[in-house]
C-alpha cells in the first residue's frame, strides 16, 4: 500500500500567483486602449501604497490627492462615517479633495429597480471620474456598492467598444474628458493599506476587544479579483479587508460560520421589503455572531451594510432575539483608536444599537463627551456657531 | 397582468397562458440580445451552489438555479414566470457569482428586471410601487440617499432614535464637520452645474423612457423638474 504524504489544510498554503491567474489582467487591457487613443488613464499619484490582490497581482493605492466619492447612504444616514474617513486624512495632513461636482453613483437605483441602461450607468461613472481628473485628484470610492459596480463599468467599457463609443460621445458633448481610472480603489482598501501608520498613532487601547467583520457583498463578490487577500489573513481564502485593519490595531477578530452571508440589505428589500432584510440580518448575521463569537462590536465597511446590520436589531430585540451588538465602520473604529470624538466625529448618534457598552470598554466617557457634543449643537441653535467645524470637532 | 398566484411558487403550471407564446419569446429573445447574457451564463451543473449561497432563497420561495435551468433549457414559458413572479425577490448580492460553471444568476436577474421595465410588465410596475421617492431624489437631486429620508412613518420598525433624529435634523446636519455634508434634502452638497450635466445624460440615454413606462406620474414631475432647470441654464431640451 503507498501512503502518499498528504498536507492537513491547515498546514497548507495557499500562493497566489499572478502569472497562473484564471483572469485577465484588466489593466493592460486598459493601457492597450489609451495606447490605441481611445481614452486617457489616469495614473495613481505617487507616492502610492502596494497591496495584493486576490491573484497575487499588485493594486495600487494612493496615499493623498484623493478625490472623495462619497455614498449618499453614509453622508445621508450614517454621517459620521464619511466625517471618519475625512478626519483621519486630516490627521495625517494629507492633501484630500471632497467635491460638489459628484452625483451618487446610481447603481443602487440599478440593482434595485433596473430603471436605467449600460450607458446611463457608464455615463455616471464616468462624468464622476472625469470631474476627479479635471480637478487633479484621484477617485477614492466610499461606497463598496459604486465601487463594485464601477469596477463592472470599467469591465463592460473594456470589453464593448460600442459602448465605449457612446459614453465618449456623451462626454464630448459634456466637454469633459473621456478618461478612466488605473485603478477603483475603495476608502477601506486604503485605511488598511494606512494600518500600521494608524497603529502608530493610536491612543486608545483596544487589545481587549473583539470584534466579528462583514465584508460588504460587493466589495469581494462583484469582479472578485480585484479585492485584497493577504496570506496572513484568513490563509488567503477570504479577502483581508477590515480584518487586517482591525487585527493592526491589536483587535482580536473572531470567525463565524455566515461570514460569506450578505447583511440583507437587498436594495429594494431595505426600502419596500423590509420583512426580509430584518430577518436576514438578525437571524443569519446578528444572531449567528452573538452565538458562536459574543463580539463587543461588528465592524464592516460599507453603506447598507452597516445600515442594515445597525438599524434591524430594533425590532429583533422586541421579539426577543440574541441581539445588541454596535455596528461601526473600519473608518470609525480607526479614527476612534486616534482618539476621535465619538459625536463630534464619528456621530455615533445617528446608530441605532446601543454602543455605550463598548465606549465604555474602551474606557471612554461617553456622557461627558454627548454633553461636549451638546454644548456645540445649543451654540449651533442660539446663532453663536455657524457650524462645528473641524477645529471644533477637536476641540 | 403579474397574477397573485402564492406560495409555493408551482413553475410546473403555465400561469400565464392567456399571455401569447410569440410575446413570451419576443422578451426571452430581449433577454438573450442583451450584451451580457452569453458571458453569464454557460449552461448548468444543477450542483445548487448558487442557492446555498443566496440569501433571498433561504427567506422566499426564490431558486436562482431555476432561473439558470429556465434559461439555459430556452424555456419560454417558465422564463416568463420567473420574470413576472420570482426576479424581484432577488437581493443583487452576487453571492451566487461563485457558481462553477461560470455563472451570474444574479446578473441574468438584472437583465431579465431590465427587460421586464422595458417592457412595463406588470411585476416590474407592482416591484416599484412603493419606490418612486428613490427614483425621484437620483434622477432629480444627484444623491440617492437624503437625510430628510429618516422619517418615523417611512422607518417605524427602527425604532424611537429615527424620531430623534428627524427632530434634530436641520442641528445634526450643522453639527458635521465636513462643510459639503450641511444638507437636508440630498446627502451632500450637488453643484447646479453637476445636475445639469446629468439632466443631460438622461436625455442622451433615453432613461427617461424607462420611467415613463413603468410610472407616469413619477415622470410628468421628473419631466417638470428637468426641464425648468435645464432651460434656466440655457437648454432647450423636452423629455417628450
Ligand atoms: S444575487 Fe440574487 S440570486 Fe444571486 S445569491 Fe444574491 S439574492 Fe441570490
Ligand atoms: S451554481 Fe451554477 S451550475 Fe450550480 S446550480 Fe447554480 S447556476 Fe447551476
Amino acid at each position: 500500500m503507498i501512503h502518499l504524504p498528504i498536507a492537513k489544510a491547515k498546514d497548507r498554503l495557499f500562493e497566489a500567483d499572478p502569472n497562473n491567474a484564471p483572469t485577465e489582467d484588466l489593466r493592460d487591457e486598459i493601457f492597450q486602449l489609451e495606447k490605441e487613443g481611445e481614452w486617457i488613464v489616469q495614473r495613481v499619484p505617487e507616492p502610492y501604497m502596494e497591496v495584493k490582490t486576490k491573484y497575487g497581482r499588485i493594486k495600487k493605492i494612493p496615499v493623498e490627492k484623493t478625490w472623495h466619492h462619497k455614498s449618499c447612504g453614509q453622508c445621508g444616514h450614517i454621517p459620521g462615517y464619511s466625517t471618519s474617513i475625512f478626519w483621519l486624512n486630516r490627521q495625517f495632513g494629507l492633501d484630500y479633495y471632497d467635491p460638489t461636482d459628484q452625483t451618487s453613483c446610481t447603481a443602487w437605483n440599478y440593482y434595485a429597480s433596473a430603471t436605467s441602461n449600460p450607458e446611463a450607468q457608464a455615463a455616471v461613472a464616468l462624468r464622476n471620474f472625469a470631474s476627479a481628473y479635471e480637478q487633479g485628484y484621484f477617485p477614492l470610492i466610499h461606497c463598496g456598492t459604486s465601487f463594485g459596480h464601477y469596477k463592472e463599468v470599467r469591465h463592460a467599457l473594456v470589453h464593448q467598444p460600442e459602448l465605449r463609443r457612446k459614453v465618449r460621445d456623451i462626454m464630448k458633448r459634456l466637454g469633459k474628458p473621456f478618461v478612466i481610472p488605473e485603478e477603483i480603489v475603495h476608502y477601506s482598501e486604503w485605511v488598511l493599506a494606512m494600518r500600521h501608520r494608524i497603529a502608530e498613532r493610536q491612543v486608545i487601547d483596544m487589545s481587549h476587544i473583539t470584534a466579528t467583520v462583514h465584508p460588504a457583498c460587493h466589495y469581494h463578490k462583484l469582479i472578485e479579483e480585484d479585492a485584497i487577500y493577504d496570506p496572513e489573513i484568513y490563509g488567503a481564502q477570504r479577502t483581508a479587508i477590515v480584518s487586517a485593519t482591525l487585527q493592526a490595531l491589536g483587535i482580536t477578530v473572531g470567525d463565524y460560520s455566515s461570514w460569506f452571508d450578505c447583511c440583507g440589505f437587498g436594495f429594494r428589500h431595505i426600502l419596500v421589503s423590509r420583512d426580509f432584510s430584518r430577518s436576514f440580518a438578525v437571524q443569519r448575521k446578528i444572531e449567528v455572531m452573538k452565538e458562536e463569537v459574543n463580539p463587543d462590536i461588528v465592524v464592516t465597511h460599507d453603506t447598507g451594510c452597516v445600515t442594515t446590520l445597525d438599524q434591524s436589531q430594533f425590532a429583533g430585540k422586541a421579539h426577543g432575539k440574541k441581539v445588541g451588538l454596535p455596528v461601526l465602520s473600519d473608518s470609525q473604529i480607526a479614527a476612534l483608536a486616534m482618539g476621535a470624538h465619538p459625536y463630534k466625529v464619528l456621530q455615533l448618534h445617528w446608530h441605532n444599537t446601543d454602543n455605550k457598552p463598548f465606549l465604555e470598554k474602551l474606557g471612554i466617557d461617553h456622557e461627558k463627551r454627548w454633553s461636549e457634543f451638546q454644548a456645540a449643537v445649543e451654540k449651533i441653535k442660539s446663532g453663536e456657531m455657524e457650524y462645528l467645524t473641524w477645529e471644533d470637532a477637536d476641540a | 397582468m403579474a397574477k397573485n398566484i402564492g406560495y409555493p411558487l408551482d413553475l410546473k403550471m403555465n400561469h400565464y397562458a392567456d399571455v401569447s407564446y410569440d410575446e413570451k419569446e419576443r422578451l426571452f429573445e430581449e433577454v438573450k440580445a442583451d450584451e451580457r447574457y452569453h458571458h453569464v451564463l454557460y449552461g448548468c451543473y444543477e450542483c445548487g451552489i448558487c442557492v446555498a449561497s443566496c440569501p433571498s432563497a433561504r427567506f422566499y420561495d426564490f431558486n436562482p438555479r431555476v432561473i439558470a435551468q429556465a434559461l439555459a433549457r430556452e424555456d419560454v414559458d417558465l422564463v416568463y414566470t420567473l420574470m413576472e413572479d420570482s426576479i424581484w425577490d432577488c437581493s443583487q448580492c452576487f453571492s451566487c457569482d461563485r457558481c462553477p460553471r461560470g455563472n451570474s444568476p444574479g446578473q441574468l436577474i438584472t437583465i431579465m428586471r431590465e427587460v421586464a421595465v422595458r417592457n412595463g410588465l406588470a411585476s416590474a410596475k407592482k416591484a416599484l410601487e412603493g419606490y418612486g421617492r428613490i427614483i425621484y431624489k437620483i434622477m432629480s437631486t444627484g444623491s440617492q440617499v437624503s437625510p430628510d429620508m429618516l422619517q418615523p412613518n417611512a422607518f417605524p420598525d427602527w425604532g424611537v432614535h429615527v424620531n430623534e433624529i428627524a427632530e434634530n435634523l436641520e442641528l445634526w446636519r450643522k453639527a458635521l464637520p465636513p462643510e459639503t455634508l450641511h444638507t437636508t434634502e440630498t446627502g451632500w452638497t450637488v453643484s447646479d452645474k453637476t445636475i445639469i450635466e446629468l439632466y443631460l445624460i438622461w436625455h442622451m440615454t433615453g432613461v427617461m423612457d424607462l420611467i415613463e413606462g413603468i410610472d407616469e406620474g413619477l415622470f410628468m414631475i421628473l419631466v417638470d423638474v428637468m426641464e425648468e432647470r435645464l432651460e434656466d441654464a440655457g437648454y432647450d431640451i423636452t423629455f417628450d
